[in-house]
């Protein structure tokens, strides 16, 4: 009898070939629960539907992007429940790691389609030159981003977007947006997307959607911004645990007063937690140590929407996010005369602010050091 | 003769001091939910686990509770992808499971309420199998041919 390729054989088998027994494929179970925000009531379910599991092919493509996505999901210290997951789907193309180059790459990648055309995932991280931009702002193996991409979500089960620049457009996507660049959801119209924002995305995050198509062959309840629920139902705000600070009107007013010390809410340092939604005040960094405002600095709010364009990372939620606005909201209120007065002290205080700054050269920065 | 009743339960050296540490609203709610889950293990047998990796605590909070709830007389360890260390509370029927991987990092950690946690006790295809391994063994040093049942 043929031997069965390893897409063929179930998860549990796969596993009990690596010499992990029942109660570790019950260990694994609990982990894969705590990994995808499931109640861990619901372990022995996952470990029946594991347990039946077939590796799916997963093609990964990369974009106009800085690899911190990939960084994310495989920079851990040891092996991980994220290691597993990975060791148990077929990883047919990812450019960076995989050690095939050249026409071998793309061969593999064209393999992987049509051995499991209508099955496969595809997993994009990235942004792209939009189809009326110029495709020479970025290209693999002489093909465009755009031709690349609708190729190989043609026969795909569905597209995960991991990354704010894949999901949103993110960095490239900032103003003026040279490249022309647009998100996977903004060309992807034909298949499922699920976006997996961050900037990095939280590697338990990516891995989690991976493992909810593997246990329930489908993929997860989404938000209106495509992204799973079950990670981005709440906001940082509302699971921080610096918000009974913030109900009692208790905030840091600068990174070194005594607010700051006694571990009060950032609001006013410019946290974006009320605006965005993702795990991070749950499920935390580097192996769940700690997470941005726990280490004291304000949320970025690198999960939401053009949050590079979204006004100052330090500057409150209340306050408007440019000086233009100010005088718009200055002029509808004392008439055109004072709304032009107030855009003329901006100016005028932008201009003074340039003549007093003082550029620092790399050379000067060396003698410094 | 004395009852069970009458022998004191002595939990781990520190627990009594740990249980003033003032409590914030994050570990009440969890405590208010093992109480009610072991109100259920008692009234119906249902198990619940809650898993703790999950609760969006400050720092600190989590040895404060682990404190809290303090050490009652049962450890285990199961080596089984790493180890996983089994500790039952100074409330009986509360057990602390910490899940590692071989690196010793935590991949999850859950209060399991329950009579024995899921995780100790043998899976039922394990126990399918015993039979038939331990009637291999016996064959192969020539013992008698097990009965059938």
């Amino acid at each position: 009898m043929a031997a069965r390729n390893a897409t063929e054989k179930t998860l549990g088998e796969s596993l009990r070939e690596r010499g992990v027994s029942r109660r570790g494929f019950l260990k694994f179970c609990a982990a894969t629960a705590s990994m995808m925000a499931l109640p861990p009531s619901m372990t022995s379910t996952i470990a029946a539907a594991l347990e039946q599991a077939r590796r799916p092919s997963v093609i990964w493509l990369s974009f106009q992007e800085c690899t911190g996505c990939t960084e994310s999901l495989t920079r851990s210290h040891a092996p991980t429940v994220e290691d597993l997951i990975l060791d148990v789907i077929s990883l047919d193309y990812h450019h960076t790691l995989q050690a095939a180059a050249g026409e071998a790459a793309e061969l593999a990648r064209v393999q992987a389609m049509k051995a499991h055309a209508g099955d496969y995932l595809v997993v994009v991280d990235g942004s792209l030159p939009g189809p009326d931009s110029n495709p020479g702002y970025s290209t693999v193996a002489g093909h465009s981003n755009y031709d690349m991409l609708m190729e190989t979500v043609e026969h795909a089960a569905a597209v995960v977007a991991v990354g704010s620049c894949a999901a949103f457009g993110g960095l490239p996507h900032a103003s003026p947006n040279p490249t022309g660049a647009v998100s996977v959801l903004d060309v992807v119209k034909h298949k499922p997307v699920v976006n997996v924002s961050g900037c990095p995305p939280i590697p338990m995050v990516i891995t989690g959607v991976l493992a909810h198509y593997l246990i329930f062959g489908r993929l997860p309840e989404l938000d209106a911004y495509h992204r799973p629920l079950a990670f981005f139902g709440q906001s940082i705000h509302d699971r921080c645990y610096r918000r009974p600070f913030y109900d009692k009107g208790l905030f840091a007013k600068s990174f070194d007063d005594e607010g700051a010390r006694l571990g009060w809410c950032l609001y006013q340092l410019g946290c974006k937690g009320p605006s965005t939604y993702n795990a991070c005040a749950t499920m935390r960094w580097n192996d769940g140590t700690s997470w941005p405002v726990e280490a004291g600095h304000p949320c970025l709010g690198c999960a939401e929407p053009s949050f590079w364009d979204a006004g100052g990372f330090y500057q409150a939620l209340s306050v408007p996010t440019s000086a233009s606005g100010m005088t718009v909201l200055g002029a509808g209120a004392a008439g055109a005369l004072v709304g032009g007065a107030v855009a003329a002290l901006a100016k005028r205080r932008t201009k003074a602010e340039e003549a007093r700054r003082q550029p620092v050269t790399v050379d000067e920065l060396e003698q410094k050091l | 003769m004395s009852s069970l009743d009458e022998i004191p339960v002595v939990s781990g050296a520190g627990a009594p001091a740990s249980r003033e540490l003032p409590l914030n609203g994050a570990l009440e709610s969890v405590l208010h939910e093992v109480r009610h889950a072991l109100a259920r293990l008692v009234g119906t047998g249902e198990t619940t686990k809650i898993d703790l990796k999950s609760m969006p605590f400050g720092p600190g909070d989590l040895d404060r509770l682990i404190a809290f709830l303090g050490k009652g007389e049962v450890q285990a360890s199961i080596e089984a992808l790493g180890p996983t260390r089994v500790q039952e509370t100074a409330t009986a029927g509360v057990w602390l499971v910490d899940y590692l991987n071989s690196e010793a990092q935590r991949l999850a950690l859950h209060l399991e309420i329950a009579h024995v946690p899921e995780i100790l006790r043998p899976q039922p295809q394990d126990l399918d199998d015993a039979i038939a391994v331990l009637d291999a063994r016996l064959n192969r040093v020539g013992g008698d041919p097990p009965p059938t049942s």
